[in-house]
């Protein structure tokens, strides 16, 4: 899936995760922000770079800001900001 | 067992995945009334990757879809019928939807390769016509295993108030436990809004309880006890039914088919009843099977 343009999903709440998607130039690159990021910063940047994986997306800058989001939210919360980026 | 049914915003994690463990029979994952328009995509990915990766303990796992006519209706069966939930509640029923519906989870599950049939369908009766044609609705699928009664839009639809006491619904109540009784499908009651009068909650749900509804829609965790507690037997029940079934044994021994209890008499209905509060009482866990 092709980045065309800026998008958004997910949340500031507690137990969720606010991803913003952008274009980018050299491959899929993450920055995130977690309440947890010392202790699960490494798991949440990898079901993040599986998410795209599994979309098949090569080049976005995925900037994340978790509030102890689970596995399950961060992936649904990415694969949304991913569709809706590539609309 | 459907005594408490709980409506959990379906856009909201931390909710969504705390619900398994607040002791209602059902969760009902909302991707209608309480997702807003441009937030129904990410609704839809997060129940669907919530139903993929949560232990939901047990509780049986429902989705309300948005209505066919909504335009996102479709989108929720393509999405949430592939990972097999228990059931669909279908807002605003009408016969045409059911058999519409029925007919899109029938060529999934096929091309999916679940069972055909097993996923349930629950119709929301909250139109003064979904009341008038609820026996229609319920024949319509095979799939369907209870009604839910959405007192809030039908009072609308009917352009009348709604009240706590609630006897402007006494009569969409008793049509639909009725309806539903002679269909053996479950009929699930409306919710109580005030999620703060325990005691209006508790008469409402004893009231829908006495006309024949068989659980009731939570709104909010907090009145999952007491919805429980109603649509429960009491202790009082089960010991009068096991003394009633007791009674037709020793009966039945004596080649009696009439006999008598604490000076009434105990004919087929009332056994019937007897044994009705016990299988209850055994699915809910209150005696051993």
């Amino acid at each position: 899936m092709k980045i065309v343009r800026p998008a958004k999903a997910g949340t500031m709440e507690s137990n969720d995760i606010y991803i913003m998607v952008y274009p980018n130039e050299n491959g899929n690159e993450i920055q995130l922000d977690s309440i947890v990021l010392k202790q699960f910063g490494n798991q949440i940047k990898k079901v993040i770079m599986d998410t795209l994986n599994e979309l098949e997306v090569e080049n976005a800058l995925v900037v994340a800001k978790d509030r102890g989001a689970l596995d399950y939210t961060i992936k649904a919360r990415v694969e949304t900001a991913i569709k809706r980026a590539c609309e | 067992m459907r005594r408490s049914m709980l409506f959990i915003p379906g856009n909201n994690p931390s909710m969504i995945q705390n619900s398994p463990f607040l002791g209602a029979d059902s969760i009902i994952l909302d991707l209608e009334d309480a997702v807003s328009l441009d937030e129904k995509d990410s609704a839809r990915c997060l129940v669907r990757n919530a139903l993929l990766s949560l232990d939901f303990n047990g509780c049986e796992k429902v989705v309300r879809i948005n209505s066919i006519s909504s335009g996102f209706g479709y989108d929720d069966i393509d999405a949430i019928a592939r990972i097999k939930p228990d059931a669909f509640l279908i807002p605003k029923a009408t016969e045409d939807d059911i058999e519409e519906i029925d007919s899109l989870i029938s060529t999934i599950e096929r091309e999916e390769g679940f069972k055909l049939g097993c996923i349930k369908l629950i119709p929301l009766i909250e139109t003064a016509f979904g009341v008038e044609d609820v026996f229609n609705i319920i024949k319509s699928s095979k799939r369907i295993v209870a009604v839910l009664l959405g007192a809030e839009d039908l009072t609308a639809d009917m352009g009348i108030k709604r009240t706590k006491e609630g006897e402007e619904i006494f009569y969409a109540r008793s049509r639909i436990a009725s309806v539903c009784a002679a269909l053996k499908v479950d009929a699930i009651d409306t919710p109580f809004t005030d999620v703060n009068d325990f005691e209006g909650l508790r008469k409402d749900a004893e009231k829908a309880k006495l006309i024949g509804m068989s659980g009731k829609a939570a709104i909010n965790p907090r009145q999952i006890d007491v919805i429980n507690e109603v649509f429960s037997p009491s202790f009082d029940d089960i010991n009068w039914a096991k003394r009633v079934i007791e009674a037709y044994e020793k009966a039945k021994m004596e080649g009696k088919g009439v006999f008598a209890l604490d000076g009434k008499m105990v004919d087929a209905p009332i056994l019937l009843r007897a044994k009705n509060i016990i299988e209850k009482a055994k699915a809910i866990g209150l005696i051993k099977g």
